[in-house]
């Protein structure tokens, strides 16, 4: 039995028990070099629960075969296994219909569907992309190649020093050239949770379509697709605990059905003949070839696992360690935390005086603590910040204060060995 | 696999924090600039050189601890040294940090043996190695050099930063 079937029959255990979560994970009970792994690298990758691996094990043991294809017993048990996963996706996201949600690689193969399908089909020369400081690389690089394509032009949303958005600075980028907004749900690099909605509601206001890049808000987050009003929305598996290979575009079906196809092949046709190819309808038309079938029932079954332990709960005890990291942060003399956003997911960006992101990141590394230390893929953010690269500690459900805490120690211990 | 945290020697901190032969050459005959783009180490390298003896060598740039000793020790260790001397100790350094090197054979590393940890740090590795192969550069007279460009001859794909 899993921790979260044991929890869930026991209602008057406490709102949030980590350590029995953290038992679903067995790649938590590792050690680094004679250390417990301390990982806090989840922006980049989440780690998977027993129950999703018991799910992958299930399909490829008895119920593997091409979908959409074969009319015997596993093609259709398979087809109807990935069906199920998108229904799953579907209410998740609070999507009206499962025709809108399309199964991508992940969030990068997601925006370039997006760029190609809607981009390449409507943005004409003169047009304006905006798109913000706090975008991921994978935000940025389609629009730039659409861009150059086009003859089009994109306008960048500046931050402030805290990491937030300039809110009149976005409403004064739109005018008439105006055609489309790509806005991140929250920053990779910093954490700063944006007012997507707000935005979107400014942006339709003007008749220009949005797409959320929500890599790092579906995995903390309760997302409503309808409430955000957005016309795409963006997210991979592998950050929400399902398996790598696996992503979702949701995209508004009226918007879907204007859009031409990103990949030809096979699956998304009707009948083809050498005059002439009927493509086949959405979510069809966007998944050529032999979908990830395997990763999308096991994101399916990342979905059940968060969604019995609440997304509400997730966020609020990610909540408490990002205010307890952060206290004991800037308690540190020689630390500095990047990007300070009123509202924030667990992402802690920091620099420490005198030594460079690498050193922190292998010496923490050595006390079997995980963070990522770079540009984040996000190099705008940190030419904004003046810095070349900065240490990153993310957090999920699964992480505990005990960690927090043995992150500030490892720290410590980083500036003793630089002393 | 050795104990990574061997990298960090007293000997490796001591140039990280006092690097020796830091700045620029008044009067260099030969330049050259390195950069990672990965991780945004910088280097600068310049020379007093005849085309057979290195007479002087200093260098600049924002770095990690294992890139800015590496550069402060092999200035110390080329300075002096003939080209021919200087560039087997580039290739030795090279093989060294990436596991070609046999320690117990015949070389010229002395104490540039406490870099040899970094091999079991794949995504550390050119951070050693950059500053030689932007002084490999400068003996060649070529302006500028990444760890990324292709036609880099240390160019390997170790992983993004």
């Amino acid at each position: 039995m899993t921790a979260i079937q044991t929890a869930l029959k026991a209602p008057a255990a406490p709102a949030f028990d980590v350590e029995r979560i953290r038992a679903d994970f067995p790649i938590l009970k590792l050690e680094i070099g004679g250390k417990p792994l301390v990982y806090l690298d989840n922006a980049a990758s989440s780690q998977m629960p027993q129950p999703v691996i018991n799910r992958l094990v299930r399909y490829q043991t008895t119920q593997h075969a091409n979908v959409n294809r074969g009319v015997h017993y596993l093609s259709e048990t398979a087809t109807s296994a990935y069906e199920e996963a998108r229904g799953k996706v579907q209410r998740f996201m609070n999507a009206r219909e499962d025709r809108e949600v399309i199964f991508t690689s992940g969030t990068t193969d997601a925006i370039n569907l997006v760029m190609h399908g809607y981009g390449r089909k409507f943005i004409e020369p003169g047009d304006e992309i905006i798109l913000t400081t706090l975008e991921h690389h994978s935000n940025i690089v389609p629009w730039q190649m659409l861009a150059e394509e086009k003859g089009a032009k994109i306008r960048v949303v500046p931050i402030n020093d805290s990491g937030e958005l300039l809110i009149d600075e976005y409403e004064k980028l739109f005018n008439a050239r105006t055609k489309f907004v790509g806005i991140t749900h929250v920053s990779n690099a910093l954490g700063t949770i944006n007012p997507v909605k707000r935005m979107i509601a400014f942006a339709h206001a003007h008749g220009v379509p949005v797409l959320v890049d929500g890599a790092q808000a579906v995995p903390h987050m309760k997302v409503d697709v309808q409430d955000l009003d957005c016309d795409f929305y963006a997210f991979s598996g592998h950050k929400l605990c399902g398996p790598t290979g696996i992503g979702v575009l949701y995209g508004n079906a009226a918007l879907l059905e204007r859009m031409q196809p990103f990949k030809g092949g096979g699956d998304m046709i009707l009948s083809v003949t050498f005059e002439k190819t009927t493509y086949n309808t959405i979510p069809h038309k966007f998944e050529a070839g032999t979908p990830p079938i395997a990763a999308a029932i096991g994101l399916g079954a990342a979905i059940d696992y968060l969604s019995a332990i609440g997304m509400d709960a997730i966020g609020a005890h990610e909540s408490d360690l990002l205010e307890y990291a952060t206290e004991q942060m800037n308690r540190l003399r020689g630390v500095r935390i990047i990007g300070t956003a009123a509202k924030k997911a667990a992402v802690l960006s920091f620099a420490i005086d005198g030594v460079h992101p690498h050193d922190v990141g292998t010496l923490l590394n050595q006390d079997g603590i995980a963070v990522r230390t770079g540009h984040h893929c996000a190099q705008p953010v940190m030419q904004r910040f003046r810095v070349p690269a900065t240490s990153r500690a993310s957090f999920a459900f699964y992480n505990s204060m005990a960690e927090v805490e043995a992150l500030i120690t490892g720290i410590r211990t980083v500036q003793k060995v630089f002393a | 696999m050795a104990d990574p945290r061997a990298l960090y020697q007293e000997v490796i901190l001591d140039h990280n924090r006092k690097p020796r032969n830091y700045g620029a050459l008044e009067h260099a005959s030969h330049h050259a600039e390195g950069d990672n783009p990965l991780c945004g180490d910088h280097i600068s390298v310049s020379l007093d050189f005849d085309g057979e003896r290195i007479g002087g060598i200093a260098f600049q740039g924002e770095s990690c601890a294992i890139c800015k000793a590496s550069a402060s020790m092999m200035t110390v260790n080329v300075k002096g040294k003939t080209r021919a001397d200087a560039e087997t100790l580039i290739q030795e350094f090279r093989d060294m940090a990436t596991g070609k090197l046999d320690l117990n054979s015949h070389h010229h590393i002395g104490r540039l043996a406490v870099f040899a940890g970094v091999r079991d740090l794949p995504t550390r590795v050119k951070c050693a190695i950059l500053p030689w192969h932007t002084l490999h550069a400068a003996l060649n007279s070529v302006a500028s050099i990444s760890t990324e460009a292709e036609d880099d001859p240390m160019h390997a794909s170790i992983g993004d930063a």
